[in-house]
């Protein structure tokens, strides 16, 4: 697991939910096909409204026209990220499209196993709400030793919360590579 | 210290005397689900992690129930099936529910429930988030995503967290103007959406203790609308006339300890509820039908897990007899049983299939549908400015298509008295 993520902020607001995420008509491609797969990226985050894409100011593509891969590696939002169904297509879309970490006041249960029992993201949830003090754009460091995010456009930082029982999970790149290493399989 | 069916359950399949809330326990997992949206990449994760010889660690606990895309022409849809046909033939799955066959049923959740798949004091784990439908028989059941799901697949095994458990007691008759679909949204707007993340909703009182099975599974259903883990119900009575000569396994049925401890208890008086709408975008986004009035709609839906049981088709039927309806309105039968159903109930004579058509339905074979949207050209599905009431159970933006579309959630009631008017109408006025 690395030690810093240093990337471009994408701001979300609450309950968003798989279908925002990865909307269910692209649930039928290959997630193995490589030419199929990359359209996760391409698709990610793609049924979220246009004024809510890229808070504050919303109307923000998370991936420009044409594109597969985003600008933005980090997904700042508020609480209950990911509720809905329990398609892995939505921790694997924004893996896709090249998002590295999620930062979130809380996550709903599925996609927070499906994230890191599938070695996808890390979902990271933040002490206090930080979607209304981080800005589409804002350059960001999540800092995973200390679990500090900094602000580097605002020069402010918040405390984020361990990663706690699941860290050996993520540490290992998955419950795959974690039963493997335990000798459970 | 007493403990509730959600721990007792749980610490039976983990082999473990004591657990707490709280505990990452591995438990020994009784029935694995999935479907065709998420059985082709569970399969390819398993081969990929336990190699071309990987084995199924028990053929007759895995349960392949296609039902997402299957009156489609999408090419990747179609060929999902056959990824699945091919696997389910290759090791000669007993529990396999192709489409196009005479074996074909419908929408997993209630298969499981028609087949006798749902036993009371098991686990189930399923690649769907509304696989907590099944604690409606005092079992436990959870979605889960597909990397977990290839893990149970090759071991039997897996990781969770022992949930703490919020009460939900319903007291007194179920008045005929409500269902059970009025009552979980009457909890989703008072917990709402991540009121019960990874907590146990454990559903009691004497609303509940006369209600038949497919209403109850209306309130287990829901329960991950609210974040929960599970939804469960104890077994009682009308659960075991349910099964009978559904199954011939052995099963404990879990009760709850009357010193069990619960997070929190709401207690609801079921004869003041009023029949709820959940309005855009959210479950918990919830009011009265009867302050909703004058919203106009576009098209109504009746189906899917939460809606498409038999027991949701009499009562729209109570409704439509003899009316006409001015919107376009879906109905969509979860299972063939259910689609069966139609012809054979009646009311004042007729089936539910004539009043259906009588009152200018469209209906469609039993599949998912468009609760989820699904492909370009799946029934109902919404279009841009469509204004939908449905049974379904998710409402967020393009759930059911079109992210340019706006989902009302009612009972089925609500939906049927709305599709007569062509906008929002409390039941009562037609009953």
């Amino acid at each position: 697991m690395q030690q810093k993520i240093i990337s471009r902020a994408f701001v979300l607001g609450d309950n968003i939910d798989t279908d925002q995420i990865i909307p269910a008509e692209y649930l039928v491609f290959s997630l193995t096909k490589k030419e199929e797969a990359r359209l996760y990226g391409k698709y990610a985050l793609t049924g979220i409204p246009v004024q809510e894409s890229g808070l504050p100011k919303g109307n923000i593509p998370f991936i420009e026209e044409d594109k597969y891969v985003t600008l933005f590696d980090i997904v700042v939002a508020g609480k209950n990220f990911g509720c809905g169904s329990s398609r892995e297509h939505a921790p694997f879309a924004l893996k896709m499209a090249g998002v590295q970490a999620i930062v979130a006041e809380s996550y709903a249960r599925i996609f927070y196993r499906n994230s890191i029992d599938g070695g996808f993201i890390i979902p990271i949830e933040s002490k206090i709400k930080l979607n209304d003090k981080i800005e589409t754009g804002d350059l960001i460091e999540i800092d995973l030793v200390n679990m500090r995010i900094n602000n580097i456009c605002k020069t402010t930082n918040y405390g984020l919360k361990d990663l706690g029982v699941v860290k050996p999970i993520i540490e290992a790149g998955g419950i795959f590579n974690y039963a493997k290493k335990n000798k459970m399989i | 210290m007493g403990y509730t069916i959600t721990e007792k359950i749980l610490a039976k399949a983990s082999g473990k005397k004591e657990i707490s809330s709280g505990d990452n326990i591995w438990l020994n997992v009784d029935v694995l689900l999935t479907h065709d949206v998420c059985g082709p990449p569970t399969i390819e994760i398993w081969k990929k992690e336990f190699g071309e010889s990987a084995k199924i660690w028990d053929i007759n606990k895995v349960v392949i129930i296609p039902d997402h895309y299957i009156y489609t022409k999408n090419v990747q849809a179609k060929r999902n099936l056959e990824l699945l046909n091919k696997f389910a033939n290759e090791y000669n799955l007993t529990n396999f529910y192709p489409p196009f066959t005479e074996k074909y049923k419908g929408v997993c959740h209630i298969t499981l429930a028609e087949e006798g798949l749902n036993i009371p004091g098991k686990v189930l784990f399923g690649t769907d988030s509304h696989t907590c439908t099944s604690g409606a028989f005092g079992m436990f059941s959870t979605g889960v995503g597909n990397t977990d799901a290839a893990f149970i697949m090759g071991t039997g095994k897996i990781w969770e967290r022992v949930p703490e458990s919020i009460k939900f007691i319903f007291e007194n008759v179920l008045p005929e103007y409500l269902t059970a679909k009025d009552l979980i949204l009457q909890v989703l707007n008072d917990i709402t959406t991540d009121g019960a993340t990874y907590k146990a909703m454990e559903f009691c009182g004497d609303t509940i203790s006369v209600m038949n099975m497919e209403e109850r599974m209306t309130l287990t259903n829901m329960a991950i609308e609210a974040g929960a883990i599970n939804g469960i119900i104890e077994a009682d009575e009308i659960t075991l006339q349910y099964l009978k000569g559904k199954t011939n396994k052995n099963f404990e049925i879990f009760k709850s300890d009357s010193d069990a401890k619960y997070l929190k208890e709401y207690k609801y008086n079921s004869q003041i509820i009023e029949p709820r709408v959940a309005k855009p975008h959210s479950p918990d986004n919830g009011d009265t039908a009867r302050n909703l009035t004058n919203q106009k709609i576009t098209k109504s839906y009746i189906g899917s897990c939460t809606g498409g049981k038999i027991t949701d088709f009499i009562n729209a039927a109570k409704i439509l007899i003899g009316k006409k309806v001015c919107v376009d309105t879906f109905i969509i039968p979860a299972t063939k049983q259910v689609e069966n159903g139609l012809q054979e109930k009646r009311i004042g004579g007729k089936t539910l299939k004539e009043i259906f058509i009588e009152s200018g339905c469209f209906l469609a074979p039993p599949s998912c549908a468009a609760c989820l949207g699904g492909p370009e050209d799946t029934t109902g599905r919404s279009i841009d400015g469509d204004i939908v009431i449905s049974t379904t159970n998710r409402n967020f933006p393009g759930r059911m298509g079109s992210k340019k579309a706006e989902v009302y959630l009612a009972s089925p009631l609500t939906v049927a008295a709305s599709a007569i008017n062509g906008r929002i109408t409390d039941p009562r006025d037609f009953l």
